[in-house]
């Protein structure tokens, strides 16, 4: 066989089974490699985007700008400023004499025109370079027009995605404490780490509200600057995509004292805990009650539907090669609920605690891998002769060129995969994905026919 | 409407670039390079930079695309990349077994400055090139010039690195396609082929990103130009270079290189275009155009002629790449359409002056700007409306709010496919536009029509 793994990786891949578990992970990505991976930049980026009354201006060459221009499908149900792509389009005059009156004109005039409620500006590799003075600008900005200006410190070469959402809280918590939380619920929570993909946060609002709760401040899907500025007067943070927002969350906990949960809003178990941990958090026998009502309805009308697609896909065979980590553990269970067996689970971003889980939820002979490459998944995917693939954008064309079915579990998903009726949507799309005939034409199954 | 935030009013803007109509050099140069059989390109910055480029050609091609990153971290940015660089290439030679690596460098290494040559001297000095590999470089400052510029640098590196004449001259031809699709740069070969001139063509993305279902998956597809072809092209007859700007730079650095003259043309996009390629071709090689091409060209001309009538006086505004967008006025000027917004994200003065001469006899007035975005676009579609936009998959959010029907042409396209499968350049591309043209003129005729004037024949 073909090495298609570097020596310096073997411990960033594991086989459940074979060894004790110590997968390393956090690590750099090894020069050369062609890793899944993206940057600071990237991940601010995606974090802060969804604020739709926000200006996003990216300081930086046009690249920055261009290629995250409107790509994930964040829906909004009132402004759409954000889907605009602003830059300040660099030249190299800029980069030798300096960047900052650029960013300063630009600012003055997206603000005039667009009025917006905020604005972000986000730093590139460049201008982290060049040394303009982002904060400097901002302020002078803030002053002159009145409203928050924040520089978000995100350089890509200052590490991988992770720097990036930390970035992005540390902008967001500028905002928080700003705003009037009078009148504010004493039952009231803020989502983090929900964008909104598909509508799916207007789902979960919804279960929220029939249980009774007031939601505060989407972050960020569907977000409003108003909302995060009063977003102190909630009583809790619920934060799903740990990786991304947890920071904020850590940070509002240690200034407001407002403590947190982790929820996921991914395949029924998920869907289900995260509801009965809120309403046991605010312990009131009420909502307790309402939520279990809930729950009763959502799955008397979901549970005799997932049989029929469970009856299908008895035994077929997942793969799971994702961003972050805690999008992983749901996707386990969820194939385990459909009956489906997982063969390979993967993150770029994952760190020693998710890894323990996902080995912990895992069958034996599963490979868990850190930060891999389509050589790597390829490999993996023919050699354990998968149905299905669930990853990103870049993962989708290595699936369809080896004949494997495809759910996109990122940005690209086109149907709400969250709550009770996400699950049945996913529940579709695996099914339409595994079931579809047009796998019996691809050579991987004519040979097998053969 | 989502591009309610475009007012009429146009405002000076200096520091400002709203609705880019444009990208970076650096995915132009990842495009070219995956037209060199068994390259991996290779990205000297931070992971962003690589994992934009392939997730845009991906959403673009929807095949997978190989590229590496230096990886650049804090440290690499302080201390310059030429440990990662070396690093990479040790590794990328190790794993993955590339004929050539093709180092295209970011904004960020740039700006630091590390000497891309010298670190490769290094890496052969150190043993890190194995004997018969290849890596060859392309500077891509991302703030200067745009994608086109990027590709444009890809390609002359190919000639930099890797033509060699052997002395003679031998009977072939040298064909620069430009910045092209897969489907284009196939079509081309067919007509040179079909016209019996023996060539190389460089770079070749055909049967690399727009490759069959097979079942497997290639690191490195089938196509491409291979290191060999590149070698050969020093001892060429000629060059045929199209496009001036994504071409030209390579087609006068071999002649400068190894004494291969070179013929700079218009994309060979639209009829009179496509003429000039075929004669060009001719002359070179000395050979007579075959009835098979008459026969090509004549349909072409008969769809003109045959339909014409629709195409009169119908304003179309257009967004791309200079190239693309000077062939494709002069195709639409030829049917007797109006093109009266055209806009390039590409800066260079040369793009409007060669439009307004183009459309100087259009009887309607003409915007034209270089270094522009679409948010101009827009608003000058709204002071002057038009029947028709042609441009990428971008140009989607003014169609919807303005109510203009789109043909989608150029990069990149998210949301549509055929664009990798089916040419536009060549008589049989130059048929493809005209039927998506019509297709969209005439749908929207059929939609807008009232029940009695709606027609069954057309």
């Amino acid at each position: 066989m073909e090495p298609v793994i570097f020596e310096e990786r073997q411990t960033q891949i594991h086989r459940k089974g074979t060894q004790p578990f110590d997968l390393a992970c956090n690590k750099d990505s090894l020069a050369g490699a062609v890793s899944q991976r993206a940057c600071v930049f990237c991940g601010s980026r995606v974090v802060l985007y969804p604020i739709a009354d926000a200006l996003h201006l990216v300081h930086g060459p046009i690249g920055c700008a261009a290629y995250t221009w409107d790509i994930r499908g964040a829906l909004s149900s009132g402004p759409e400023l954000h889907r605009l792509s602003f830059s300040t389009d660099l030249q190299e005059r800029d980069v030798i004499f300096g960047g900052e009156k650029k960013l300063y004109r630009a600012l003055m005039e997206l603000i005039e025109r667009h009025s917006p409620k905020a604005a972000f500006v986000y730093s590139t590799c460049i201008v982290g370079l060049i040394g303009d003075d982002l904060e400097g600008v901002c302020k002078k900005v803030s002053k002159k027009k009145g409203i928050p200006v924040l520089p978000v410190q995100s350089e890509g070469f200052k590490g991988n995605k992770r720097a990036g959402y930390h970035a992005a809280c540390q902008a967001m918590f500028r905002l928080v404490g700003a705003g009037d939380t009078t009148g504010i619920s004493k039952k009231s929570l803020n989502i983090l780490g929900d964008f909104n993909l598909a509508g799916e946060i207007w789902i979960i609002r919804e279960y929220f509200k029939r249980m009774g709760i007031e939601v505060v401040a989407n972050i960020t899907g569907d977000g409003r600057v108003d909302d995060l500025r009063r977003a102190h007067g909630a009583a809790l943070n619920v934060v799903q995509c740990s990786g991304a927002t947890m920071d904020l969350a850590l940070m509002m906990e240690e200034v407001y004292g407002i403590p947190h949960l982790r929820v996921s809003y991914f395949g029924v178990e998920g869907m289900a805990e995260s509801l009965y941990s809120v309403a046991r958090f605010f312990d009131d026998p009420e909502m307790m009650a309402r939520t279990r009502e809930l729950v009763r309805e959502e799955l008397a009308e979901l549970y005799p539907r997932l049989q029929e697609f469970r009856r299908a896909l008895t035994g077929k065979k997942a793969a799971i090669y994702v961003g972050g980590a805690f999008k992983a553990f749901s996707l386990v269970k969820a194939f385990r609920l459909l009956g489906m067996e997982v063969v390979l689970v993967g993150s770029q971003t994952g760190t020693p605690a998710d890894y323990q889980e996902l080995h912990d939820i895992t069958d034996e002979g599963t490979i868990i891998v850190d930060d891999s490459n389509p050589l790597e998944l390829s490999s993996f995917l023919k050699e354990k002769d998968v149905d299905i693939f669930v990853g990103g954008v870049k993962e989708r064309p290595i699936a369809y060129k080896l004949g494997v079915g495809f759910c996109d579990h990122n940005h690209e998903r086109k149907e709400a995969l969250e709550g009770f009726v996400g699950m049945l949507n996913f529940a579709q799309e695996v099914y339409n994905t595994v079931m579809s005939p047009v796998w019996q034409f691809v050579p991987r199954k004519v040979r097998k026919a053969a | 409407m989502l591009l309610r935030h475009t007012p009429k009013e146009i405002t000076e803007r200096s520091a400002l670039t709203i609705n880019p109509a444009k990208t970076c050099q650096p995915i132009g140069a990842m495009y070219a390079a995956l037209g060199i059989h068994s390259c991996l390109p290779h990205s000297h910055g931070s992971q962003g930079c690589y994992a934009y480029h392939r997730s845009t050609l991906t959403r673009h091609y929807k095949e997978p695309v190989m590229a590496a990153t230096s990886s650049f971290t804090e440290g690499a940015s302080v201390f310059g990349g030429q440990a990662n660089l070396i690093q990479a290439i040790n590794n990328i030679f190790t794993v993955y077994e590339p004929e050539v690596i093709a180092v295209h460098t970011t904004c960020l290494s740039e700006t630091i400055g590390d000497d891309i040559p010298q670190i490769i001297a290094k890496a052969r000095d150190e043993g890190k090139i194995p004997p018969g590999r290849h890596v060859i470089h392309a500077n891509t400052p991302s703030y200067v010039g745009s994608h086109v510029t990027g590709f444009a640098n890809m390609v002359k590196g190919m000639v930099d690195y890797l033509a060699q004449s052997n002395g003679h001259k031998e009977s072939r031809v040298n064909i620069i396609p430009g910045y092209v699709e897969p489907g284009d740069m196939e079509e081309i070969k067919r007509l040179a082929g079909e016209l019996g001139v023996p060539h190389i063509m460089f770079p070749d993305t055909s049967n690399v990103l727009n490759g069959p279902q097979t079942g497997r998956y290639h690191m490195f597809p089938p196509g491409g130009v291979t290191v060999e072809e590149l070698t050969r092209t020093g001892s060429s007859m000629g060059t045929v270079a199209l496009g001036t700007l994504a071409s030209g730079p390579a087609a006068r650095a071999l002649d400068t290189k190894c004494k291969v003259p070179c013929e700079i043309l218009d994309l060979p996009i639209g009829l009179q275009a496509t003429d000039i390629f075929i004669d060009t071709l001719r002359q070179i090689a000395g050979v007579t155009v075959p009835e098979s091409i008459n026969i090509e060209r004549g349909r072409l001309l008969d769809v003109i002629t045959d339909m014409h009538q629709y195409f009169f006086g119908r304003k179309v505004a257009l967004a791309g790449d200079p190239d693309q967008l000077i062939s494709l006025t002069q195709f639409l000027v030829d049917i007797d359409m109006w093109p009266i917004h055209i806009v390039t994200g590409t800066p260079g003065k040369k793009f409007e002056k060669k439009i307004l001469e183009i459309t100087k006899d259009v009887p309607h007035p003409v915007n034209v700007k270089s270094g522009g975005d679409m948010f101009l676009l827009h608003q000058w579609l709204r002071s002057d409306p038009v029947d028709l936009l042609m441009g990428n998959t971008y140009l989607k959010y003014i169609a919807r709010d303005e109510d203009i029907p789109l043909v989608r042409f150029g990069f990149p396209i998210l949301d549509r496919i055929g664009h990798s499968y089916f040419p536009t350049v060549g008589y049989r591309g130059g048929l493809r536009l005209l039927e998506k043209i019509l297709d969209a003129l005439m749908d929207r005729q059929d939609r807008d029509a009232p029940e009695e004037s709606f027609e069954l024949v057309m």
